[in-house]
């Protein structure tokens, strides 16, 4: 199965799961965790379905292209469901099904994983998958987001896209992969992977990036002031991924890093407040939708 | 009619870690409160895989047992007034027994009146209490790490999915976080299906028909026999680790062992690092051949029947491969990194705030080994090594295969600064210098690498000390108890001649240039009571009694080799065959102890000695006193207590004959002098005082 093949089956599973289908966000980011989809929604009692495909941006983990596992931007599937469902591992299992991944045919495991960002103020217990010893998904029931408790539950389900295509097609080199037929991973990504690890390591401005954080830490913050949690949110994304590019460039050290991480950590908790609190001025309007959906 | 209980929790997969307990804490919670509500019961047996924990009682009784119980409240006075009312303290009495007022009653004892409460109950039917009682043994489970999930308040390890309350044949009915209870439980996640327990006794058969072991031992000899038999057709050694069986049992519900192998080329990586990445990412055990050379092979526990076997560890072996790979590649590009360019990075690692960076403590290390090589007059060369690898011993940090595992610390250092070209003991030092890294590891093999780990772990502990942290109670975040227990067995394990004030007096001189917040008379104070309680639990954990750990601290701890040969030799004689012949020599010693402490420092005058008793005291002394000094001089404590002993005779004999408390004050004093110096020789070796008999 190729890797297009791949997103058009779980996109079509998960809508059959009465998940809503939104298409990747367009401000940079490290995970599908922080596109608003999830980080907003899963806070406050609203219920929330989503399905969608997300290029997450890492730039400490760019190789040049060069090597066979890691990625400057790999790509996440990601699924959140608020509530939880109680039968969630049986659909999850269902899922790699769809992909032909038999379950009596391998060796799959849930193996006791936790997640937390420290950006976000977010964390969240669970597992990683394994097939045949590969983690392969990160599996999550989220219970704090930016600071707030979870409640009800949000579970949060990352397929790890690149790691399932090279054991599905059987490939040593991410860059082998078919994205469809006759078009490889590395037709379309290794330049762009060469581009952005050099930029990333060798030329970015550090100046610049500095002055840039500040300017978007500036911007979030007084676009929160005029509780407009939307556009604040994108400059706090923008921060976090200005943030990556420095460290990853070793401009910051490790007594400022954990500066830097409270600052973005703030600007999200302030964003995740300010939501709940618009969410509940209009009425938690989801929450009777949802009753209409699921009913 | 007694029948059979059984509760089974059927969850999401439990974390491995948290398994066991969870398991122990049912059955310990399920007994106790069978006890507390006067059930009968017979056996109590648990089972656990990742997916459920259960607990089985066996005869549980029917019914609670009747209870009958007298209960004592106030005496009359308080009890009731002059006409008879009961007071506020009777009326509260009565209610926290359950009964009415009008039920209480009057007794004696011992001449005075007071009022009693019977409590009989006459029991309930087992089946009755059950349901609240189970619900309340779940709700009250806690564990290390909770949850919630879905719109639930139940807090608990991970979701509840199903529940099996069974008291014989039948169903306990109760619900928690939206869960009913039943008699189904569920297979294996991809083998098995969903079963009815008809009762009890049949649980872990009919969990076996759905591929299921439920019992945790049974679970375990599978493994280890399938490992071993993989072992034995192969003629590989493969070292079962403890805890990664615990782990491995607790990640599966059906056990097949397979193994795979890579690529032989990978084997020019350190070992520790190919061991590492098995186990610690994949949870694979490692193959070595019959001289403990790692094999280019690995085996690893499915949890699953042999069904697509060969497809499993193909999956096995491509993850591994990419592992390896990666380990292979932060090896190759750890080499271009040199020493001296990776020591000018660490000056922008912090250590601690207020300590510095790690480039400083580097610093600190290399002063305060220096001055420990100085003390302990070590050659030219060996100086010249515990400089060299006190400068060089945490340039490995900021390696990328540190970064990656840092477990691998002074492993990876060791070998990089061997391939740089370090001499032999340099690079040996780097890896030894965290020796011990565990309560049980070994001390470092080699004297460079004990001189530099004592020199990083005192100037750990003075640095932590020198701004106020120091382990309290359970608070040790830094592990210092564990570094002065490194530091207690490195010199003694070589048996080096350094006080433990002048290893505490290196590392203070070298942190008072970077100007410490307490004073050094504070610090010094706190190191003392700190590695006093280190020896302590030293000579506790060598089996030496109590007393006699007091005794022979109390002459002095100083000396690691002195005090550990002393509380072994008067442990010895304390509680050896001859105990009663010492217990009346350690009696002279005590009375000589006691006069001794009257002396007010004048000299000893032989020529004031009147009594004969006395002088062959004296000329006695004088004549072992050389032995004794020599032998303790020489650590051969065994001999230094036989001069002491060779004294009881006389001092016996000297007490018998002579009054020390003589009206004449120069005779007085002069004898009071005399037993001072032997009391002083005594005191070398212990304060007999504190033995108990």
């Amino acid at each position: 199965m190729n890797f297009q093949r791949m997103i058009l089956t779980l996109q079509q599973f998960w809508a059959e799961q009465n998940c809503i289908l939104v298409q990747p966000y367009d401000v940079e980011k490290g995970a599908g965790t922080m596109n608003p989809m999830t980080f907003l929604r899963s806070i406050g009692p609203e219920p929330w379905n989503v399905a969608y495909v997300e290029p997450s941006r890492r730039p400490a983990d760019g190789r040049y292209g060069e090597n066979p596992n890691r990625l400057y931007q790999h790509h996440q599937f990601q699924v959140i469901l608020k509530p939880s469902p109680d039968n969630i591992q049986e659909i999850y299992l269902e899922s790699l099904k769809k992909l032909g991944i038999d379950s009596k045919d391998h060796d799959i495991r849930f193996v006791e994983d936790n997640w937390e960002s420290p950006t976000l103020g977010a964390w969240g217990l669970g597992w990683e998958v394994w097939l045949d010893g590969m983690e392969i998904t990160q599996f999550t029931y989220f219970q704090q987001v930016g600071g707030i408790d979870a409640n009800p539950v949000a579970v949060e389900i990352t397929y790890g896209m690149e790691r399932l295509a090279s054991y599905i097609q059987q490939k040593e080199n991410v860059f082998d992969l078919e994205w469809v037929d006759g078009i490889t991973y590395g037709d379309v990504f290794k330049q762009p992977e060469y581009e952005h690890s050099k930029y990333t390591f060798e030329t970015s401005d550090t100046a610049m990036l500095f002055s840039l954080f500040n300017m978007y830490e500036e911007e979030a913050k007084k676009t929160m002031e005029q509780h407009l949690v939307f556009p604040a949110y994108d400059y706090v994304l923008k921060c976090s991924h200005t943030f990556n590019l420095l460290d990853a460039r070793g401009a910051i050290s490790v007594t400022e890093r954990t500066g830097y991480i409270t600052r973005v950590r703030n600007l999200a908790r302030s964003c995740a407040s300010t939501y709940y609190e618009e969410r509940e001025s209009l009425g938690f309007p989801l929450l009777k939708k949802g009753v209409e959906r699921n009913g | 009619m007694a029948r059979d209980l059984l509760l089974e929790i059927g969850l999401e997969e439990v974390p491995a870690r948290f398994v066991r307990g969870a398991m122990n804490q049912l059955k310990e919670k399920t007994a106790k409160w069978l006890a507390d509500s006067r059930i009968e019961h017979g056996e109590v047996e648990a089972f656990a895989t990742p997916r459920r924990i259960a607990v089985r009682v066996s005869s549980v009784a029917d019914k609670q047992s009747d209870m009958s119980e007298e209960a004592k409240g106030p005496s009359r006075k308080i009890a009731q007034d002059d006409q008879g009312n009961w007071s506020k303290a009777a009326l509260g009495f009565a209610r926290s027994q359950g009964v009415s007022p009008e039920e209480l009653y009057f007794k004696e004892l011992a001449g005075v009146e007071y009022v009693y409460a019977n409590k009989s109950s006459v029991g309930t039917a087992t089946a009755e209490v059950l349901p609240e009682g189970l619900l309340g043994i779940i709700a009250s489970m806690s564990f290390p790490k909770n949850m919630r999930w879905g719109s639930h308040e139940l807090r608990f390890v991970r979701p509840i999915r199903w529940l099996v309350a069974l008291f014989g044949e039948e169903i306990v009915p109760f619900e928690i976080a939206g869960v009913q209870t039943g008699n189904v439980t569920r297979g294996h996640r991809f083998l098995g299906e969903e079963t009815v327990v008809p009762e009890p006794s049949q649980y872990a058969a009919k969990l076996r028909e759905q591929q299921v072991i439920a019992d945790v031992a049974e679970r375990e000899r599978l493994i280890v026999a399938q490992i071993d038999g993989l072992a034995k057709e192969k003629g590989w050694e493969i070292a079962i680790k403890e805890d990664l069986l615990e782990e491995v049992l607790f990640l599966v519900e059906y056990p097949n062992v397979l193994f795979g192998g890579f690529d032989p080329a990978f084997l020019h990586i350190p070992q520790e690092v190919l061991i590492t990445s098995m186990r610690e990412h994949q949870r694979y055990f490692p193959v070595f051949n019959g001289e403990g050379q790692l094999q280019p092979f690995f085996v690893t526990v499915r949890n699953g029947d042999l069904r697509s076997i060969e497809l499993v560890a193909k999956g096995n072996e491509k993850v591994l491969r990419a592992r390896l790979s990666d380990a292979k590649f932060f090896y190759e590009e750890d080499h271009k990194l040199t020493i001296g360019h990776a020591l000018s990075k660490l000056e922008s690692i912090v250590y601690h705030e207020e300590l510095g960076s790690v480039a400083d403590k580097v610093r600190r290390i290399r002063a305060t080994a220096d001055l420990i090589a100085g003390q302990l007059q070590v050659g030219e060369q060996t100086a010249k090594d515990v400089s060299r690898a006190a400068d060089i011993c945490k340039f490995d940090l900021v390696s990328q295969m540190v970064y990656e595992f840092p477990e691998l610390q002074g492993i990876m250092g060791e070998d990089y600064a061997r391939k740089a070209g370090e001499r032999e003991e340099v690079a040996k030092a780097v890896n030894e210098h965290y020796q011990p890294r565990f309560s049980g590891d070994l001390a470092p093999s080699l004297l460079t690498g004990a001189i530099v780990s004592l020199a990083d772990k005192i100037d750990t502990i003075v640095g932590c000390f020198s701004i106020g942290i120091i382990p309290t109670g359970s608070q040790d975040p830094y592990a210092l108890r564990r570094q002065a227990a490194g530091i207690v067995q490195i010199i003694l394990a070589h048996g080096l001649k350094l006080q433990l004030s002048e290893l505490y007096d290196a590392a203070l001189s070298v942190h008072d240039a970077r100007g410490t917040k307490r004073s050094a008379a504070d610090i010094r104070k706190d190191l003392s009571d700190f590695f006093a309680l280190r020896v302590k639990n030293l000579l506790s954990e060598q089996g030496v009694r109590y007393d006699v750990v007091d005794a022979v601290m109390a002459a002095g701890f100083e000396d690691l080799r002195s005090v550990v040969e002393r509380a072994s030799v008067v442990q010895a004689l304390a509680a050896g065959d001859d105990r009663s012949e010492f217990k009346l020599a350690v009696e002279q010693f005590n009375r000589v102890g006691n006069l001794a402490a009257k002396a007010d420092g004048t000299p000893i005058d032989p020529s004031l000695f009147a009594e004969q008793a006395e002088k062959e005291l004296y000329e006695q002394w004088l004549r072992q006193r050389p032995t004794f000094a020599e032998s303790a001089e020489q650590g051969n404590y065994a001999k230094a207590v036989q001069s002491l002993t060779a004294l009881t005779p006389f001092i016996h004999s000297y007490f018998e004959k002579v009054m020390v408390m003589s009206p004449d004050e120069a005779v007085r004093a002069n004898r009071l002098a005399a037993l001072a110096g032997i009391a002083g020789d005594i005191a070398v070796v212990a304060d007999f005082s504190k033995l108990v008999w």
